[in-house]
């Protein structure tokens, strides 16, 4: 369970481009809740997303996993309970590594790097196996750069090295927003079973209201920097784009017009 | 006859800056860092060893003092660069500046000899053939060292780190550590090579080693020019930047013989280093490979 505290976090305080992104927030996540993050451009979104972890400390309020308080813990650290998936496909794999090279880091996440050889020939099987499964052909490419895969097949990749250490909680930040429709509806379709056969805890912002509804068992819209809207279960099976559209509109009072065509 | 004598000593003086330009390697290709603390360092492996050897201690424990003091010299740039947020480039600067006054209290005057005739040294100018093969073998030795390295778990997240740090911190590698560690790395090879210089031109002077960045990363580069097209097997890349260092020498001797003004010399290192830093740029940015129909021309596949 994360527990997330009244966390505040302002950017540029104190000079005019001083932008509050969080806002005495709290949210609670349970194991197994697949969360969907909607909102508009400067909502918090991602804000929310790396404060849980950790690439910059927040200003106020407190976060817990599993009643141990990371409010304070270095970023990668904080590695050991959290999966991550970024927008843009560059950011989760080091290009000049091997796809064996990457992922053998990412079997020892959250555990100590000595000196016994980084990948020994059980991982390189284990990694074959997963690859296998993506259908991908990259099973036989283990040597290959990913520098020099496409843009799906590396966040494809990146997917898999967040959950190689089961994680407490799997963070995806627009991860389909960089790639072309049908590559990233493969690459949702791939998040949705990883989640669904390793039961993870995930928190996935989108852009797409359809997909935020389709997917998860919860939703919350975000705006200023604070949770607007939160519904889960039957009734957000229930939920339209139009009554995600109606929300934005109550919240955003008037810059709505602006969002609409982001959120179309 | 004159330059042909000179060649085996252009040889072994290549092969010491070759193994210093692995330090560099390690900071500049694995870390993406820049690290001018070589220019300092270099040298206080050269005065450590010297003074070392000069009041009576065993070679080797000299040896061992030299790589020591530049693993220091490289913890104090880390720490700038990681504990106080200082620009790579200038933690380097401050680092060197240090040198300078710590090189010249260990050597207490501007220059110290170390002749080999009084001394037990390991490579020494008089015996060039044995030195080529005492410094080949130490080539040898650091390089296996640094491939056993590079490939464990621990050296396979330095190499994360240098490559992608938003990465490998969602990895949960502590990159601030690993650059730390880097820089030591690399400064102690440099110091070690340091150490190897001074016992082979039987000196250490406070200016040596100014520039040494400088050949450092044309031995990488040319390296690299080298090897890279031929194979990414990271073993030929380390021997290429000996071999690097080994044809920088031999260039700069034949230049040298041929009559060039010595005090252009380090002015033309630059001048080239900045030429092949350059041809990266260059290529990117008005050779693009990419080729887009011209006017008029119709696309055939359309």
């Amino acid at each position: 369970m994360l527990e997330i505290s009244r966390i505040t976090k302002i950017f540029n305080a104190g000079t005019v481009n001083e932008k509050v992104a969080l806002n005495d927030l709290s949210l609670t996540i349970h194991d197994g809740d697949f969360i969907t993050v909607i909102g508009g451009n400067g909502a918090g979104k991602s804000t929310l997303l790396n404060s849980i972890a950790g690439t910059f400390p927040v200003d106020a309020g407190n976060i817990r996993i599993d009643d141990s308080d990371i409010t304070r813990l270095p970023e990668y650290k904080r590695a050991k309970f959290i999966g991550r998936v970024f927008q843009d496909p560059m950011t989760g794999t080091a290009g000049d590594m091997w796809i064996e090279e990457n992922m053998a880091l990412a079997l020892r996440r959250g555990k100590r790097r000595g000196l016994g050889w980084a990948i020994t020939s059980k991982d390189r099987a284990l990694f074959k196996e997963m690859l296998k499964e993506l259908n991908l052909g990259l099973e036989d490419r283990l040597s290959t750069k990913v520098g020099l895969l496409s843009g799906g097949q590396r966040q494809a990749i990146t997917l898999l090295m967040a959950t190689l250490q089961k994680p407490k909680l799997l963070l995806l930040d627009e991860h389909t927003a960089a790639l072309d429709p049908k590559t990233a509806a493969k690459v949702l379709e791939l998040t949705e079973t990883i989640i669904r056969e390793h039961a993870l805890t995930a928190l996935m912002v989108t852009h797409n209201m359809k997909d935020a509804i389709r997917l998860g068992n919860r939703l919350i819209m975000m705006a200023d920097g604070k949770i607007i809207f939160d519904v889960s279960g039957e009734e957000k099976k229930k939920l339209t784009v139009n009554d995600l559209l109606e929300k934005f509109e109550e919240a955003s009072h008037g810059g709505f017009a602006n969002d609409r065509m982001i959120l179309g | 006859m004159g330059l042909l004598n000179a060649l085996p000593g252009a040889a072994a003086q290549g092969i010491i800056w070759g193994i210093m330009a692995i330090g560099v390697y390690i900071t500049y290709k694995i870390l993406d860092l820049a690290d001018l603390t070589v220019d300092g360092s270099i040298c206080t492996g050269m005065a450590v060893c010297t003074m070392m050897i000069v009041s009576g201690h065993h070679v080797w424990f000299a040896m061992l003092a030299a790589l020591l003091a530049g693993m220091a010299a490289g913890l104090l740039t880390g720490i700038f660069h990681t504990l106080m947020g200082i620009p790579a480039i200038l933690a380097g600067i401050l680092t060197q500046l240090i040198l300078w006054s710590v090189n010249l209290k260990i050597l207490g005057k501007a220059n110290q000899a170390l002749p080999a005739r009084n001394y037990g040294v390991l490579v020494t100018s008089l015996r060039k053939e044995e030195a080529i093969f005492v410094l080949i073998l130490f080539a040898v030795v650091i390089i296996a060292l640094l491939y056993w390295f590079f490939g464990t778990e621990f050296g396979a997240s330095v190499r994360a780190t240098g490559c992608n740090a938003k990465m490998s911190v969602a990895q949960g590698i502590n990159t601030q550590f690993n650059k730390v560690f880097g820089f030591i790395l690399s400064n102690g090879i440099v110091a070690l090579a340091g150490a190897l210089l001074a016992q082979y031109s039987g000196k250490a002077d406070i200016n040596d080693g100014r520039g040494a960045i400088v050949i450092g990363l044309a031995a990488v580069i040319i390296g690299e020019a080298l090897i890279s097209r031929l194979s990414q097997n990271f073993i030929l890349r380390l021997f290429g930047v000996i071999l690097g260092g080994v044809i920088y020498y031999l260039v700069y001797q034949t230049v040298i013989f041929f009559g060039l003004d010595t005090d252009l010399l380090k002015m033309l290192s630059a001048l080239v280093v900045a030429v092949f830093l350059a041809i990266p740029y260059w290529k990117k940015h008005f050779f693009s490979k990419t080729k887009l129909p011209k006017a008029g021309e119709e696309k055939q596949d359309a």
